[in-house]
């Protein structure tokens, strides 16, 4: 008698099970005709401030627009740089249907230009944050690009530091020190670029401005940032600007009595007595363009969205809010140098430097854009901006 | 800036930036002197600083904040001694276990709070007691005035606490007791000393103490979570190394502080000390990451010297690293 009931008990517990599994299979094929997102995190998702945060508060806000789920979203986060590891997330992603992957850190590149080479993920857009390789200059003429789409995307924030160079300049007295606390100077376009921008920001309005950089090495150090920021406190720098993630900085700032420029996000509520406005990126505004297309007209995404380099005009980069801190006047003065930029009129590495006339209005000089040892730099290009700038602006005190 | 200047700026900075070392010294050294090897005080400082930093604002006080610090220590501590001295496991990995998890619930605590993670602004009179103190005359001496009468008044626990283990390990009736049992514990054993209880009390006061070094930490960065190293920051790490570079002694700790701060402060000091002195330039010439590494390389170089050169005074424990089991003996 146990016996039978015994058997009893498992045949149910089997038809429960297989009925089950239906049920998940029939669910399976609901979800996949969903559009998928996948991302590839350098931190973690949960993270409150920073790099990662910044993309996925921006991930997050584009698919809302586009009316996209948050469950929508797949992520693998605290993936290192190692080709393996993101190898393994990449097939992760795939392996959950996703339709669009992407990477932020730019290290996954050579693993992400790969996995879009593989026949299997012909039909998966590859989109890589701050790198320079993609589909359409390594694919033959007679290939398609759209079967291996990656494309990488990254923005003009040197725009924004211009602008927040000149609330910097118009806070110092003139001549003044002003400190720049950056992870690296002149190794890295991205950097340097940054702290010419700025520098010629601040010379727009504050011409004699000497700019010192106290430099890192690390990209992440939150010690040594407030430690830089007092170094150059102490030097008697009268505005710390910064290119590295924590507040620390603008909280040294704070503390010290100085001014200051954040990075990354609105820095005020740190140091209300001391921020000025922060360079800030939006890259909701690059995740609902690539997104979007990527879900309403994949075939043509390369051509759509490409290697993509957004600033001011398309609104991927800005500056924060400007603070009560400001100087009177320094928003009227941004407002017209951000009209320049956005109108094509002007740009920050055109050779032409701008100034303010006696009732504040701006004006093209004729003065050439100069390299600290004084040779001429020229007009520079987008590739060099991007890719190999590695000289200082005169004004920028050298180090080395 | 003047020379004058400039050195009071290094000077300051020598001390401010690295005072935390000396808690994490003298902690280990009450733990090594009582023959165990604690390798979790990375671990215990992150987790003793987000402790204290927690209580210390909810409770809007300094005082609850090192209590706070220091029984945070403890606990880990007490884990410590609980799986070393009573269920004998192996002290080495137990103390880097302690630090991995440390370091992981900081994290864990830090991103769970989110945005309800407490400001230090919000905390007036527990940040009002960190801030330097003024000590008029003394603090207006060129050149050390500043480093040394015009810190935060956490600068001069550090140093007071150093003194008093100092006196304690040399001077007191439990302090030979304990260094009777870092030595040779049989011995002290038969001599009728409580090994058991000797070991969880300065391990536990010893873990405490790193607790308010990690606390200084967290109060010297603002008491800002920013997710991507913890207040800490290897320093743990350096205390282990500047136990041997200090012989045990507590107070020759306080000295090996400013030695091993000197060049750890280069790096984020050598543009104001180039500044006033240009004939340091080459300072601003050596790569940064060479700086970075500095630290390393520094306690590398002590492991090397002082255990090549056999110091006539050798003040190591004999037992360290052993665990001390009476059926053994």
């Amino acid at each position: 008698m146990k016996k039978k009931l015994t058997v009893l008990m498992l045949v149910l517990v089997m038809i429960v099970a297989s009925l089950g599994t239906l049920a998940a299979f029939t669910g399976c094929t609901d979800t996949e005709s969903e559009f998928k997102v996948g991302a590839i995190y350098i931190n973690s998702k949960s993270d409150t401030s920073g790099y990662t945060y910044a993309h996925h508060n921006g991930i997050v806000k584009a698919m809302e627009q586009l009316g996209l789920d948050v469950a929508q979203l797949k992520i693998v986060d605290n993936v290192p740089e190692d080709y393996t590891k993101v190898t393994n997330a990449i097939d992760t992603l795939a392996g959950q249907g996703c339709n669009i992957i992407i990477g932020i850190s730019f290290g996954y590149i050579d693993a992400m230009a790969d996995a879009a080479k593989k026949p299997e993920y012909s039909d998966i857009i590859f989109s890589h944050a701050t790198g320079f390789r993609s589909s359409l200059d390594e694919l033959g003429e007679d290939e398609d690009p759209y079967t291996a789409a990656f494309n990488n995307y990254f923005g003009r924030i040197y725009q924004a530091r211009y602008l927040s160079g000149i609330a910097a300049g118009l806070k110092a007295t003139q001549g003044a020190k002003i400190g720049y606390v950056s992870a690296y100077g002149t190794q890295y376009a991205e950097t340097c670029s940054g702290i010419n921008a700025f520098a010629l920001g601040v010379q727009s309005v504050n011409p004699t401005a000497q700019i010192i950089v106290s430099e890192l090495g690390t990209w992440g150090d939150e010690t040594k940032e407030r430690q830089a920021a007092n170094e150059l406190i102490s030097l008697g720098c009268e505005v710390i600007a910064q290119h590295c993630d924590s507040a620390q900085p603008q909280m040294a700032a704070e503390e010290a009595g100085v001014y200051g420029c954040g990075y990354n996000s609105d820095m005020t509520a740190a140091a209300p007595n001391a921020h000025l406005t922060a360079p800030i990126w939006n890259w909701d505004v690059y995740y609902k363009l690539a997104i979007g297309t990527a879900m309403n007209e994949p075939e043509n995404y390369m051509e759509k969205v490409g290697i993509y380099y957004g600033g001011l005009k398309e609104g991927f980069v800005d500056i924060s809010p400007l603070s009560k801190n400001c100087t009177e006047g320094t928003a009227d003065k941004i407002a017209q140098v951000k009209e320049l930029i956005i109108n094509g009129e002007w740009d920050v590495f055109t050779d032409v430097k701008l100034s303010f006339d006696a009732e504040g209005k701006v004006v093209l000089t004729d003065s050439p854009l100069l390299k600290a040892d004084g040779t001429p730099a020229g007009k520079v290009d987008d590739g060099v901006i991007k890719g190999s700038m590695n000289y200082f602006v005169k004004g920028v005190v050298v180090n080395e | 800036m003047s020379i004058v200047d400039a050195l009071a700026s290094f000077l300051y900075a020598v001390i401010a930036y690295n005072i935390a070392l000396l808690y994490g010294t003298v902690g280990e050294i009450l733990n090594e002197k009582s023959g165990s090897l604690n390798l979790g005080v990375e671990g215990i400082m992150a987790m003793g600083g987000m402790g204290g930093y927690l209580i210390g604002c909810a409770t809007d006080s300094m005082f609850m904040g090192l209590l706070g610090a220091f029984l945070v220590g403890g606990i880990f501590g007490l884990i410590f001694s609980f799986l070393t001295v009573t269920l004998q496991a192996n002290q080495n990995v137990i103390g880097l276990t302690i630090t991995t998890f440390g370091i992981a619930l900081y994290f864990f605590i830090g991103r769970g709070l989110g945005d309800k993670f407490p400001a230090f602004a919000d905390s007036p009179s527990f940040k009002a007691a960190f801030q330097p103190v003024d000590m008029g005359f003394l603090s207006d001496i060129p050149i050390i005035g500043k480093a040394l009468f015009s810190q935060s008044p956490l600068v001069y626990l550090a140093i007071a606490i150093a003194i008093i283990a100092g006196v304690y390990l040399k001077r007191t009736k439990a302090g030979l007791r304990t260094r009777a049992v870092g030595e040779n514990p049989a011995a002290a054993d038969s001599a009728g000393i409580n090994i058991t209880a000797v070991k969880y009390t300065n391990i536990i006061c010893g873990t405490g103490i790193m607790g308010i070094g990690g606390l200084y930490l967290g109060l010297y960065m603002g008491g800002s979570f920013e997710g991507s190293a913890t207040w800490t920051n290897g320093m743990g790490w350096i205390a282990i190394a500047l136990v041997i570079f200090a012989n045990w002694k507590p107070i020759a700790a306080i000295l090996g502080t400013f030695v091993f701060g000197l060049f750890f402060t280069l790096d984020t000091q050598k543009l104001v000390l180039v500044d006033a002195m240009p004939f340091l330039s080459f300072l601003t010439k050596i790569p940064t990451q060479l700086y970075s590494a500095l630290p390393f390389i520094i306690t590398a170089i002590v492991l090397i010297v002082t255990s090549i050169s056999k110091r006539k005074n050798n003040n190591e424990p004999t037992a360290i690293g052993l665990n001390y089991f009476r059926e053994e003996r």
